[in-house]
């Protein structure tokens, strides 16, 4: 793993394309009440990265996926998503998903409605959005269940067809804001496996937030690692382990490694928070 | 009994839904039988408290007028109900609409609320030249707090994560309100109908005792009126049977209704079992 210095936050050259997906530009968070959720931060994200931002609670990172995907307004600095702000990206041939904490389905809607509801939003014809339900479904193993209601699936069910409903857009970009938090680990492992492989196969660039070490250091070609109390990024990693990866992984030395770099930095950021209460 | 006939019996009577309908049965038939033998036992005469057998009979007897009345009475209930539901949902659209909206004008949702309709009815009765229509806003006035508190909670109770995941998606204001709010308030709405449902048949009532209305007009709550100055106690009970009876149809119509409307997907609607 390379640890890449505080102050330069770009990805390595070799992963940088022409076109940048995700670019922070010194955007920040101040509430009115002068609370500062969030300190400038400069990131820039790659096409194809598989990005996490990692802290513990109340260290901006949900704040800062929020502001990517144009649901928060920064107080201060610039969010562009293919070098344009957030708000034209409908415009363009971009497509951004966003994927909540919790499954954020309609209760009384079928899976299959579900999951047609953003093309149903954007004004698809019926048919076509069926075909792609249908085929987003496949992708999650779920389309023995199109017509169920929400509340007959598990907690980690209901997470797919979250997920289903986030892939059914054909996105480029994918935004998750702790989407398996709430699930057990075994569930969690399976997902973030899955995820993966989905990851692969269309080409998609993830930014994913978690507070979980060992799921940052599996899943991520990049950690962002930031820190509480003012929220901020601290340090960023690069996990150089090549995929696909397996669960093995996760019981190599090397994942070992590189998951207690990561939790000594956490620490270090916590130190920090200490000594400035004092 | 035998070890067979046990086997079968056991599990019949151990269901719930059984159960929910023989418990509230067998201590029916317990009270009433105990009423009946009272009546018999102490030789209570018919004016003071008539024996159930004998409301009965007066059912059956004196169906002509209180049939009639029966009819007049739901069919005041089921307008002013209607009329309320319909009106309710108007303005709890309104308030949903600004946070302003509903500030400035909740109050006086209360006011109606609070003011007891036998003091306003008069002054409606003497506004309202056609007395069943008069009497139909009496008793919809009564009904429609529940309505409009209810579908007012539940228009705003959304899942904020799915408000916030509709505005990414660029969703319209028509399409939110559809798709979203409505949906959302269903639950809401079906129990502030279930609530008002009984108000509108109360509200009616005591619109009926109010006017006094007799001749072919007259609801049952006329004939309790002349069955009491007439001391016809037989039938001021039967009376009050009907208007009992009617009540718990409408409850139980309207739990019908919400069970078919919301199907499974709503928790409320799940069975305890």
């Amino acid at each position: 793993m390379n640890r890449i210095e505080p102050h330069t936050l770009a990805p390595p050259p070799e992963l940088t394309p022409a076109v940048p997906a995700v670019e922070v530009l010194s955007a920040e968070k101040t509430y009115p009440n002068g609370t500062q959720a969030l300190l400038p931060v400069d990131l820039s994200i790659a096409e194809g990265e598989f990005v996490t931002l990692l802290g513990p609670s109340g260290c901006g990172k949900s704040t800062l996926l929020k502001m990517v995907a144009g649901m928060l307004e920064p107080s201060d600095g610039r969010l562009l998503v293919w070098r344009k702000p957030v708000s034209q990206l409908h415009d363009s041939a971009r497509r951004m998903s966003f994927v909540f904490q919790s499954p954020t389905l309609m209760p009384w809607a079928s899976v299959q409605t579900n999951v047609r509801l953003p093309l149903d939003l954007a004004g698809v014809p019926r048919k076509e959005a069926d075909a792609r339900v249908t085929e987003s479904l496949a992708l999650v193993g779920l389309e023995k269940f199109a017509d169920a209601l929400p509340r007959a699936l598990s907690g980690g069910m209901q997470m797919r067809v979250s997920i289903a409903r986030g892939l059914v857009t054909q996105p480029d970009l994918l935004l998750m804001d702790e989407p398996f938090g709430a699930l057990d680990e075994i569930t969690r492992h399976k997902l973030d496996a899955d995820l993966l492989e989905l990851w692969r196969k269309k080409k998609l660039t993830v930014i994913f937030v978690t507070h979980s070490i060992h799921e940052a250091v599996f899943l991520s070609s990049r950690v962002v690692m930031m820190a509480a109390r003012p929220g901020r990024v601290v340090e960023q990693f690069h996990i150089d382990e090549p995929y696909p990866r397996s669960a093995d992984f996760m019981v190599t030395p090397a994942f070992a490694r590189q998951a207690k770099q990561l939790q000594d930095s956490l620490l270090r950021a916590s130190s920090h928070d200490e000594e400035a209460a004092r | 009994m035998t070890a067979a006939a046990r086997k079968q019996g056991a599990p019949l009577l151990s269901q719930p839904r059984v159960q929910r309908v023989l418990y509230p049965v067998l201590i029916g038939v317990v009270l009433v039988a105990l009423w009946q033998w009272m009546v018999v036992a102490m030789e209570l005469p018919a004016y003071l408290v008539p024996s159930p057998w004998l409301m009965m009979q007066t059912l059956v007897t004196d169906w002509a007028p209180l049939g009639g009345a029966l009819l007049v009475t739901l069919k005041i209930t089921v307008l002013s109900f209607a009329l309320a539901t319909v009106a309710g949902v108007l303005i709890s659209f309104l308030f949903v609409q600004s946070k302003r909206i509903e500030t400035a004008l909740f109050p006086y949702a209360v006011l109606l609320q609070v003011t007891p309709i036998v003091a306003v009815a008069p002054l409606i009765i003497i506004w309202v030249k056609n007395p069943v229509a008069a009497m139909t806003v009496c008793a919809a006035l009564v009904a429609l707090f529940p309505i409009i508190s209810n579908t007012t909670l539940g228009l705003r109770s959304i899942d904020p994560d799915l408000q916030s995941y509709f505005k990414l998606n660029r969703a319209t204001r028509w399409q939110q309100l559809v798709r979203l709010r409505i949906p959302s308030a269903l639950p809401y709405f079906f129990g502030g109908l279930r609530i008002s449902s009984g108000l509108a048949l109360i509200g009616a009532v005591v619109a009926e005792f109010v006017a006094g209305t007799g001749g072919s007009g007259a609801g049952l709550a006329y004939q309790i009126l002349q069955a009491g100055f007439q001391l016809n106690i037989p039938r001021m009970f039967a009376a009050l049977l009907l208007i009992s009876l009617t009540g718990v149809a409408l409850f139980v119509l309207m739990a019908w209704l919400t069970k078919v409307a919301l199907g499974s997907w709503h928790a409320s609607e799940l069975s305890q079992d």
